[in-house]
């Protein structure tokens, strides 16, 4: 089993979490990862990118091949469309639809939406409102990693416990947060 | 042993931590700094009392460890590769006067520009130096080769250069450790002439380090690193090196490539291994991460053989980083590509944070500039070169840490005034103080801004040399108490603000302004470690 996986979004919004998640729950698992990261310059307020791979085979190469990509997670509309030369013919996207607006020619909403529309397997929905609705605003993150978690292969179960342990020493009530994130995320998905 | 998931920069530190280093000597710089900061985070580093502090400036740094390795124990020394440039001078005489400790350098190239002003590629040195190069092509080599690194270093006497770019650096695998060893005793070197390079004494140690040439190629030939794997279509051959050899792979199923290739991780490449391929393969394909060093020693100056490819006759671009689709199209295999990039999308350019302090006090000085036209302000290296960028358009050069303050000086020496110099705290500190001493000995007058965040931003916010201690070192340097203004970048003081800095752009002699205020960043992380300390102390 393999899985190539971009994830997307702006510098400050969380992605790394998500990849520390799946890549937790992958190795738990015995399965081979690479995580190609950002750090520097563009993590200010610009537009970041994680390529991250997980396989039951040794990996060669720590960035995924354009058009070879199976999954875009995003937390930004926009920013799930930059990647979209990277996905196959049947990948999927699974973005967060509130965007972050931080440059003076963002696109109008409807723009966006239609552009969005137009992607053939797609899971958008905003996760920034769902998390609100658990006081949990920082946690849109983990809301769309829950709707991801069907198409990554492994069980759910092992997903709950990598965010346990990575949240552990941020106390109960940050972890249960996010496990409940987790959760809204998967059933929107469904 | 344990297996760990750690990213290229933190393989390689808890790499040097279990072969033994005493010290760690750096100044951050992407795509190094995880390095450094990973030692400072390791417990095991702290129990053992492992020096990781940061460094002034990349020349300090290397000539401390330099220092360490005089006393017989090991220093890694980490910087980006145009660190590299400030220590030229400890690091080409160190070649001369070779190693005792184990000394590697650590250099930490940026292809495709992601967070640097150039691509050069750290291998060059190397080869000017004349010493033996490193270059992992993954996590895990990372972490094994860095122990090598310094068994080759105490063997052969020489520092080794150990090249990785940001794509290692920064991409996390699976790591298995082996055992920590311990330190080295202290021990001085035999030759007691080693390290005093009197030219009597350098034309001496010159000849040793000529001598070891051969040896540092064999050691390339047999210590394992590089591997010959045999092909059965031998009308192409691949020379691999880095993690071009994984970009390669990756373009064939179970990772087997059907020619034979030479995978490269040690330098100089054996010539052996070399002159087999250019014998069995028809073409030869060099494909390196950087520029095309060996790929033109290979072609030779005339390029007579007609059969290499790589960057130099467009097989690979000339520039920037690889990655698999570039090979891809290099050997011929059809383009893989999903759906394009749909015109809704549009560039999202970094920029300065939500109430960072630089905002406040470019929104000053371009209120103060206004009469003067363009080109009056030169800038430096830091998350101010955003500056550069809309709304703010108020720099116009960045060319190397510590040129704004010596720029606005020639400017002005030129007779373009006024001059305003723009620099960071941190970057004041590396680079920028002994410019300062320039313009203060021929009274030039420039008006010198030292953005004070109180940490090195751009990098994730490391400790700044510079903290606490700005006025007293512009004291020191002879600037007059009176023209040294610090002011607070806030916009309740804007209009404050704009008059101070007309004040001392009138004054026609050096001035310095401090607009003082915390990186927003920084300051949030302090905040709330000063809020889970308070919470800790009231459960006991």
């Amino acid at each position: 089993m393999k899985k190539d996986i971009i994830l997307a979004g702006v510098g400050g919004q969380g992605i790394l979490s998500i990849a520390t998640v799946i890549g937790r729950a992958a190795v738990a698992n015995g399965m081979y990862l690479k995580q190609a990261e950002v750090h520097g310059m563009s993590q200010r307020g610009g537009d970041v990118q994680s390529h991250l791979r997980i396989s039951t085979d040794p990996i060669a190469s720590d960035l995924i091949p354009e058009g070879k990509a199976d999954l875009i997670i995003s937390v930004e509309p926009m920013e799930s469309l930059r990647y979209l030369p990277m996905l196959h013919e049947g990948g999927w996207i699974i973005t967060n639809t509130e965007p972050f607006k931080n440059v003076p020619n963002y696109p109008s909403d409807a723009d966006l939406e239609a552009a969005l529309k137009k992607v053939k397997n797609i899971v958008a929905f905003n996760a920034e409102a769902m998390a609100k609705e658990i006081n949990a605003p920082r946690s849109a993150n983990m809301v769309i990693l829950g709707a991801a978690t069907a198409q990554l292969g492994l069980p759910y179960e092992e997903f709950e416990k990598a965010v346990r342990e990575i949240f552990a020493n941020k106390g109960e009530e940050v972890v249960e947060t996010n496990i409940k994130a987790l959760a809204l995320g998967r059933e929107q998905a469904k | 042993m344990q297996k760990l998931l750690l990213l290229g920069d933190e393989a390689i530190a808890q790499g040097a931590l279990d072969a033994g280093i005493t010290g760690v000597y750096a100044y951050p710089g992407t795509p190094s700094t995880e390095i450094t900061e990973y030692i400072q985070h390791s417990k095991t580093a702290k129990e053992k009392g492992i020096h990781c502090t940061w460094s002034a400036n990349e020349k300090t740094a290397m000539e401390e460890a330099i220092g360490v390795s005089y006393t017989g124990r090991r220093a890694l020394v980490c910087m980006k590769h145009v660190g590299l440039n400030v220590a030229a001078d400890p690091f080409t005489n160190s070649a001369v006067t070779g190693a005792n400790g184990g000394l590697v350098y650590l250099i930490a190239d940026d292809p495709s520009m992601h967070s640097s002003q150039d691509e050069q590629d750290s291998r060059y040195y190397a080869r000017f130096a004349q010493i033996p190069c490193l270059e992992p092509s993954n996590q895990q080599e990372a972490y094994d080769m860095i122990r090598y690194a310094f068994d080759l270093s105490e063997k052969l006497h020489t520092p080794v250069l150990f090249r990785v770019t940001t794509r290692l650096a920064h991409s996390r695998s699976g790591v298995e450790l082996r055992e920590a060893r311990a330190q080295n005793e202290i021990k001085l070197d035999p030759n007691p002439k080693r390290f005093i390079l009197l030219p009597a004494n350098a034309r001496v140690l010159y000849k040793e380090l000529l001598g070891k040439q051969k040896s540092f190629e064999e050691c390339a030939l047999n210590d394992g690193f590089n591997r010959y794997e045999d092909g059965s279509d031998k009308s192409l051959g691949i020379i691999a090196c880095g993690i071009g050899y994984n970009y390669l792979l990756e373009n064939f199923a179970d990772r087997k490539c059907p020619h034979p290739v030479l995978k490269v991780s040690q330098y100089p490449i054996p010539r052996a291994s070399v002159k087999k391929m250019m014998e069995e393969c028809g073409k030869v394909l060099v494909v390196e991460e950087g520029y095309p060093i060996y790929e033109e020693l290979i072609r030779g100056y005339l390029d007579e053989s007609g059969k290499i490819l790589g960057r130099l006759d467009g097989t690979l671009p000339r520039d920037g980083e690889l990655n698999p689709n570039l090979l891809a199209a290099a050997l011929g295999l059809p383009k893989t590509t999903g759906e394009p990039i749909p015109d809704v999308v549009v560039a999202r350019p970094p920029s300065l944070c939500n109430g960072c302090p630089h905002i406040d006090s470019y929104n000053a000085l371009n209120e103060a500039m206004q009469d003067f036209g363009k080109g009056h302000v030169f800038a430096d290296i830091g998350c101010y070169t955003l500056g550069a960028l809309p709304p703010y358009n108020a720099i116009y050069s960045t060319v190397d840490m510590g040129a704004s303050i010596t720029m606005a000086k020639g400017a002005v020496d030129s007779g373009f005034a006024p001059a305003v110099a723009v620099i960071g705290d941190s970057t004041f500190t590396h680079s920028g103080m002994t410019g300062l001493l320039d313009a203060v000995n021929d009274k030039t007058p420039i008006t010198v801004m030292i953005l004070d965040n109180s940490t090195t931003g751009m990098t994730g916010g490391q400790d700044s040399a510079a903290f606490g201690k700005i006025e007293s070192i512009c004291m020191g340097l002879g600037v007059e108490k009176e023209h040294i203004r610090v002011i607070k970048p806030l916009k309740n003081h804007h209009e404050e603000n704009v008059r101070i800095i007309k004040e001392e752009i009138a004054y026609q002699g050096v001035s310095v302004i401090v607009p003082r205020r915390e990186c927003i960043q920084t300051a949030a992380r302090h905040a709330k470690e000063a809020a889970r300390a308070k919470a800790a102390a009231a459960k006991k």
